[in-house]
């Protein structure tokens, strides 16, 4: 099935956001690091576990009347660093965002261990956390070296 | 200026330099010598957790070479307590000293200071975390007895889970190429992420709860100590720190060259009848705190040590 019947599955939007390329079965994930769900005031379509090519199956995201900013791309970049993002204006294709999720992600999360220095909200320093591995994803924070659990991480969202 | 937060930050080459250094810095260490290399140096000793061995042998290391040394002093009457951040902290004693010596409760505490500080920050301990500078005395230690750190066989007995210094340990053992043994409870198990870690390392690695059964063949036999709030009633800590305790008959098949240490303090765990035996390496372990904290001192603050520290030593 070509990727354009797949996006057909949903109705084009106006203005927003389009998040493909999500691994499938990670949307929800997705929405829930980006804190867009059942209270946000925006229109979400979903789709999950949809044929691709390049993926075998994926997920696909659109928000209306609401662009991502670099924080968000930031927090994306930890559930889905290869997702592709792109920004619609009047039904178009206005911009192409990248996804960067490199060695280092800093005050994007703070680390899930209780007993970490940076539990101290009054601490200064930025949050940071090291990326080991993408694939699978290995990550630890560069202060008290404990691995992170991405479901833990998602509570974590500064 | 960088410092040590875990034993990545030096290669093995690294850290045989700073034994070669302290292995000559030995009679300076003993008070035999007087080389006042660190003169006009101060040491921050911020412990922001009791300490005895670690606090006392950082500001002898600093004392014996000529520097000085400030202390934290009791947390409890310390601006700590009126909420002052660490990094508030360390920028005040970053401007005090030269070199910074912090054991805290917190994981991650140490890297978080070196992060705010110009100075080296030597950890002496963070939470549950890193504690390279007794790994060092310990690589001293049994370097010291054996005349080599690879390819020895090293018993790891008691409490594996919570013990910082047999993490850190075992991590540098693995790099030289060591047969681990962890012999424990089945509570105080050596964490799972450490022991496959190791392996990915290329460690051997065996795990057993027969301590006694370990030892015949060892090189070294590491004891800890295991604490009775680990467990949940009495009977059960009798029952399983019974199994960890160390005796002088049991000793009787061992290698005449094994060597017994423990990063102190003990409780029951090695009788006082391995005191007088050839095996008992605990006390040398703890006064080599003194001197393999001088040399990296040293060779954090890029001060060389003589090749000839007879000649270069003075008279005390």
């Amino acid at each position: 099935m070509s990727n354009e019947h797949s996006m057909r599955r949903v109705t084009a939007i106006r203005n927003g956001t389009v998040i493909d390329h999500i691994p499938s079965g990670q949307a929800l994930r997705v929405l829930e690091m980006l804190g867009i769900g059942g209270k946000s005031s925006v229109p979400v379509s979903l789709v999950m576990n949809v044929p691709s090519k390049k993926m075998g199956a994926k997920d696909i995201i659109k928000v209306e009347d609401r662009e991502l900013t670099q924080t968000e791309l930031d927090r994306l970049a930890l559930v889905a660093p290869d997702a592709h993002v792109a920004i619609i204006r009047a039904y178009s294709v206005a911009e192409k965002l990248t996804i960067n999720l490199g060695s280092e992600v800093s005050n994007v999360v703070r680390c899930t261990f209780s007993n970490c220095i940076t539990t101290n909200h009054r601490e200064p320093l930025p949050h940071r956390l090291k990326v080991i591995s993408r694939d699978p994803l290995h990550i630890r924070c560069h202060y008290c070296g404990r691995p992170q659990d991405l479901d833990e991480l998602i509570k974590n969202v500064l | 200026m960088a410092g040590l937060i875990t034993m990545d930050d030096l290669t093995n080459e690294q850290i045989i330099n700073i034994l070669d250094d302290a292995t000559r810095l030995l009679p300076v260490a003993k008070g035999e010598l007087y080389l006042p290399l660190l003169q006009g140096r101060i040491l921050g000793n911020l412990f922001f957790e009791p300490s005895t061995r670690t606090r006392m042998s950082f500001e002898t290391a600093m004392k014996r070479l000529g520097g000085d040394v400030v202390n934290l002093g009791d947390v409890k009457n310390s601006s700590v307590v009126k909420g002052e951040t660490l990094f508030d902290t360390i920028q005040m004693v970053d401007g005090y000293t030269d070199i910074i010596a912090m054991r805290h409760p917190r994981q991650g505490a140490a890297q978080y200071a070196q992060d705010s500080a110009r100075v080296p920050i030597m950890n002496g301990g963070d939470g549950a975390g890193h504690h390279p500078t007794q790994t060092m005395l310990d690589l001293f230690t049994i370097r010291q007895a054996h005349g080599t750190l690879e390819g020895l066989k090293v018993v790891l007995a008691g409490d594996l889970r919570y013990g910082r210094t047999v993490h850190s340990l075992s991590h540098a053992l693995t790099r030289f190429g060591s047969e681990l043994v962890f012999a424990s409870p089945k509570l105080l198990k050596m964490p799972e992420e450490i022991v496959s870690d190791l392996r990915e390392h290329g460690a051997n690695v065996v795990e057993t709860e027969d301590l006694l059964g370990s030892i015949n063949d060892a090189d070294v036999v590491y004891m800890t100590r295991i604490q009775k709030e680990r467990f949940a009633d009495e009977d059960e800590y009798a029952r399983c720190a019974g199994a960890y305790k160390l005796h002088a008959d049991h000793l009787s098949e061992v290698k005449s060259e094994m060597i017994i240490m423990h990063p102190l303090p003990r409780v029951d765990e090695i009788h006082a009848s391995v005191d007088s035996t050839r095996h008992a390496c605990y006390f040398n372990q703890a006064f080599n705190g003194v001197v393999a904290r001088m040399a990296l001192i040293c060779y954090l603050l890029k001060v060389p040590v003589p090749m000839d520290v007879e000649s270069e030593g003075g008279v005390i």
